[in-house]
C-alpha cells in the first residue's frame, strides 16, 4: 500500500500494447488489438465513459453524399484549405478517404446515428465545409442528435468489454518508463484509490490523453484535459509540435466557457453585433457564419475590439436562434437549450445567446506520423519513429489540422487514426514478440518523482507554493498573453511569466499525505503536464512571425509560406526546430497553398 | 447529520467528468456541501454519480427526473448550490 516502495517490491504487469486514455482515440485502437487477440491494457484516471469525447456534441465528417453531393477528394481539400496549408497532406488524404469506412463501423458498433426520411444517415452542415473545391456549401457532418460523442464513446465501451480489454480504471499514468536506446518499455502509473504504484511493461504503448484545453481560463474543456500525454512525451525528450496553434471556438458562453455548438449556426443560427449586424457578412461574405472557426473567432473578437460588442461591458457578440423556432431547436439543439436556461436563465427560442471566443481544441501535439508512430528528428531525418510509442487523437499531431481544425474533424481523427495506430502495432507485434526488460534505475527515478510530493520538508512557508495559485496564475497568463490575437510584445511577457511559474513549480508542496484518492498529488501531476504544454505553447507562438490559421500576429498579419510553412516542433533540450510541412498526398496531386477566403 | 466518515475526496475525484457543464455543477456542490451530507444524501450522490454523464446531464438540466425521490431532492439541492 502506498509510493513507499522500492522497484524491486513494485507490482509489475506485462501486456502487448498498453493505451493511456480512454476516449474515442484509446478505445477505437484497444478494440481493434483486442479483437487480434493481443493482452490490450488501457489506463484512465477517470472512468473511461467519463472522457471527454462524450462532450462531441455536432458530429463526425465523411463524404456519404446522403444530403448533397460529396466526395473524399473535396473532403479533403476543405481540410487542406480549413488548416491554412500547414497540414500534412498524406495525413489528411488518408483520413479523409477512410472516413466513410469508419462511420459505418461506428453503424456497425451500435451507434444511433440520426437518419434521413429515406433511412440514410441524416447529416448537416458545418463551418468550412464545400462541395467542389470551394463551391456551394456541403452538408458532410454525421450526427446522433446533439450527443454524438456520447453515443460513439459508450458503444466502444461496450464493444471493449466484450473483446476483454483489460481496463486500469482511476489510475493516473505519471511518467512513459523508456531505455537508453530511446525505446519506450511502458508507463509507470499509480492507482488513485490507494495511491499503489504499478509498472506496466508493454512491447508498444499509445498515448491517447486528449488535448489540454485547461492551459486557460476560459475553455469549453472539462477539468481532466490537461495534456498529460503532451507532458509524458515531452519529459521523455520527445518535442510537441505545432503547440501555437490553438483553437478558439466562436461560440463558447461568454465569460462561461460551455460550447454552444456549431451545429446551432449548421442549423440557421447567426451573429450579431450591438447594432444588431450581421456581421459575418463583412468577414465571410460567401460562407458567413460557416467559415472556418478561426474566421469566425477573429470577427468576434475584432467586433469586440472596435466597440461594436454587447452587454454593459461590450464584452460578447451575441448568436440569435430564435428565428429558428421552438420546434426546430428542441428537435435538433435541445442541449445546448437546456444549457442556456440552465446555467443563463436565458432560452435561446426567445432570446440571442452571449457568446466569445473560447479556447476548445489542441491543434499541436506528440508529432506521429500516419501510422500512428511517434516521429522525431535525428540528425538529418525529420522524422525518425520512437521505437514502441504511439499516439493518437487529440494529444497527437498527426498533421491533419494544421493551423486551425474544422468542425466535425475531431471525432474523426480519434477514430481514424486510433485504427491506424492499432493496424501498426499488430504488425509491429509480428516482429517483436518479446519483452525486453526494465532496468530497476529505470524505475527508481521514476518512482522518486511519485514521491516527490510527499512528507514535509525544511522550506520555509514563505516559498512554499500550492497548486491551486500557481494553475490559476498560468490560465491566466495564457488566457492574457496567448489568445486569439497575439503580438511580439504580449508573447515576450507571456514567455518570461510561464518560465517563472515553471521555476515556481519546483517549491510546490501539498499538504494531504494521504494514500487514498489523493486529488491534491493528481492535481500537482496534473499541473506539472499543464506547464510543459504552457512553455511549449508560448515559445512556439512568441517564434511565429506570421498569421496562419488559429495563430494571429497583429505585427505579422499576412501568412508567409516561403519562411514559416513549417511545423514547430518544442523540446525542453532544444528548445525550438521546425520540420517541412509534407505536402505531397498519397495519390492525387498536392494542394498548392492560396490565399484563403470564405 | 451523518457520523460516519466519509471521504470527500472520492466523491471529488467522481465529479470529475467528461463535461465541463458537469465539473461546474458538481465540484461546485461538493465544495460547498460534501461536509454536511447526511448518510441518506450520502447514499443518493453515490447512486447520481454512477449514472452515465450523458443521463446525469439531462438530470442536473432537468431534461429527465429520476423516478427515486431521494436522488431527485439531491439534484435540486444541488441545482440550488451550484447555480446560486
Amino acid at each position: 500500500m502506498g509510493s513507499d516502495k522500492s522497484s524491486t517490491s513494485i507490482e509489475r504487469r506485462q501486456f502487448d500494447t498498453l493505451i493511456i486514455g480512454a476516449g474515442g482515440g484509446g478505445l477505437r485502437a484497444s478494440l481493434q488489438l483486442a479483437e487480434a487477440d493481443l493482452n490490450v491494457a488501457v489506463v484512465s484516471k477517470v472512468f473511461p465513459t467519463r472522457s471527454h469525447t462524450v462532450a462531441a456534441q455536432g458530429g463526425m465528417n465523411a463524404a456519404l453524399s446522403n444530403v448533397s453531393p460529396d466526395n473524399w477528394h473535396w473532403h479533403m481539400f476543405d481540410t487542406v484549405k480549413g488548416g491554412d496549408y500547414l497540414g500534412d497532406q498524406d495525413a489528411i488524404e488518408y483520413m479523409c478517404r477512410a472516413a466513410p469506412k469508419a462511420v459505418y463501423e461506428l453503424e456497425h458498433f451500435g451507434v444511433p446515428f440520426s437518419r434521413l426520411d429515406n433511412g440514410k444517415i441524416y447529416q448537416r452542415a458545418f463551418g468550412g465545409q464545400s462541395q467542389n473545391f470551394g463551391g456551394d456549401q456541403a452538408s458532410r457532418t454525421c450526427a446522433a442528435a446533439d450527443r454524438t460523442g456520447h453515443a460513439i464513446l459508450h458503444s466502444l465501451y461496450q464493444q471493449n468489454i466484450r473483446a476483454k480489454t483489460h481496463f486500469f480504471d482511476e489510475y493516473f499514468a505519471v511518467d512513459l518508463l523508456k531505455d537508453d536506446t530511446g525505446r519506450v518499455l511502458g508507463a509507470l502509473v499509480f492507482n488513485i484509490h490507494d495511491g499503489s504504484i504499478v509498472v506496466i511493461e508493454a512491447k508498444t504503448t499509445l498515448l491517447a490523453t486528449g488535448g489540454a484545453g485547461q492551459l486557460f481560463k476560459t475553455t469549453t474543456n472539462a477539468l481532466i484535459n490537461t495534456g498529460d500525454g503532451m507532458g509524458m512525451a515531452m519529459r521523455a525528450g520527445i518535442p510537441l509540435q505545432d503547440m501555437e496553434f490553438f483553437q478558439f471556438h466562436p461560440t463558447g458562453i461568454a465569460g462561461r466557457g460551455m460550447l454552444i455548438t456549431e451545429g446551432a449556426r449548421g442549423e440557421g443560427g447567426y451573429l450579431v453585433n450591438s447594432d444588431g449586424e450581421r456581421l459575418m457578412e463583412r468577414y465571410a461574405p460567401k460562407a458567413k457564419d460557416l467559415a472556418s472557426r478561426d474566421v469566425v473567432s477573429r470577427a468576434i473578437a475584432i467586433e469586440v475590439r472596435e466597440g461594436r460588442g454587447c452587454g454593459p461591458n461590450k464584452d460578447h457578440v451575441m448568436l440569435k436562434l430564435e428565428h429558428l423556432g421552438e420546434d426546430v431547436i428542441q428537435k435538433r439543439l435541445p442541449g445546448i437549450r437546456q444549457t442556456c436556461i440552465t446555467f443563463l436563465g436565458i432560452d435561446p427560442a426567445e432570446s440571442p445567446i452571449p457568446v466569445f471566443p473560447t479556447a476548445h481544441y489542441t491543434m499541436g501535439g506528440i508529432p506521429t506520423n500516419h501510422y500512428g508512430q511517434v516521429v522525431i528528428p535525428v540528425k538529418d531525418t525529420p522524422e525518425e519513429p520512437v521505437q514502441g510509442l504511439y499516439a493518437a487523437g487529440e494529444c497527437a499531431c498527426v498533421s491533419v489540422h494544421g493551423g486551425n481544425r474544422l468542425g466535425g474533424n475531431s471525432l474523426l481523427d480519434i477514430l481514424v487514426f486510433g485504427r491506424a495506430a492499432a493496424n501498426h502495432i499488430i504488425s509491429y507485434l509480428k516482429e517483436n514478440k518479446y519483452h525486453r526488460g526494465i532496468d530497476d534505475e529505470i524505475i527508481d527515478k521514476i518512482v522518486t518523482k511519485v514521491k516527490r510530493y510527499d512528507g514535509t520538508d525544511n522550506r520555509s512557508a514563505d516559498t512554499v507554493e500550492t497548486v491551486a495559485m500557481l494553475r490559476a496564475e498560468l490560465k491566466q497568463t495564457m488566457e492574457s498573453h496567448c489568445s486569439v490575437f497575439r503580438n511580439k510584445e504580449i508573447l515576450k511577457e507571456g514567455v518570461d511569466k510561464v518560465e517563472q511559474l515553471v521555476k515556481r513549480m519546483e517549491n510546490v508542496r501539498i499538504d494531504d499525505q494521504s494514500f487514498t484518492f489523493n486529488t491534491a498529488k493528481v492535481e500537482a501531476f496534473e499541473l506539472e503536464n499543464l506547464m510543459a504544454c504552457a512553455l511549449a505553447t508560448i515559445h512556439s507562438a512568441y517564434a511565429r512571425e506570421e498569421s496562419r490559421g488559429a495563430h494571429s500576429r497583429t505585427d505579422y498579419t499576412e501568412r508567409d509560406d516561403k519562411a514559416w510553412m513549417r511545423h514547430s516542433l518544442y523540446s525542453f533540450e532544444n528548445g525550438l526546430d521546425y520540420k517541412p510541412v509534407r505536402t505531397k498526398p498519397l495519390s492525387v496531386d498536392s494542394f498548392p497553398p492560396k490565399p484563403r477566403v470564405y | 447529520m451523518n457520523s460516519e466518515k466519509i471521504n470527500p475526496e472520492k466523491f471529488r475525484w467522481q465529479c470529475r467528468r467528461g463535461m465541463l457543464e458537469l465539473d461546474l455543477l458538481l465540484n461546485n456542490f461538493v465544495d460547498k456541501e460534501v461536509a454536511t451530507l447526511t448518510q441518506q444524501q450520502k447514499q443518493s450522490f453515490e447512486q447520481l454519480l454512477s449514472y452515465p454523464d450523458q443521463t446525469l446531464l439531462d438530470l442536473l438540466l432537468g431534461n429527465a427526473v429520476s423516478s427515486d425521490p431521494s436522488v431527485a431532492a439531491l439534484i435540486q439541492k444541488i441545482r440550488s448550490v451550484s447555480l446560486d
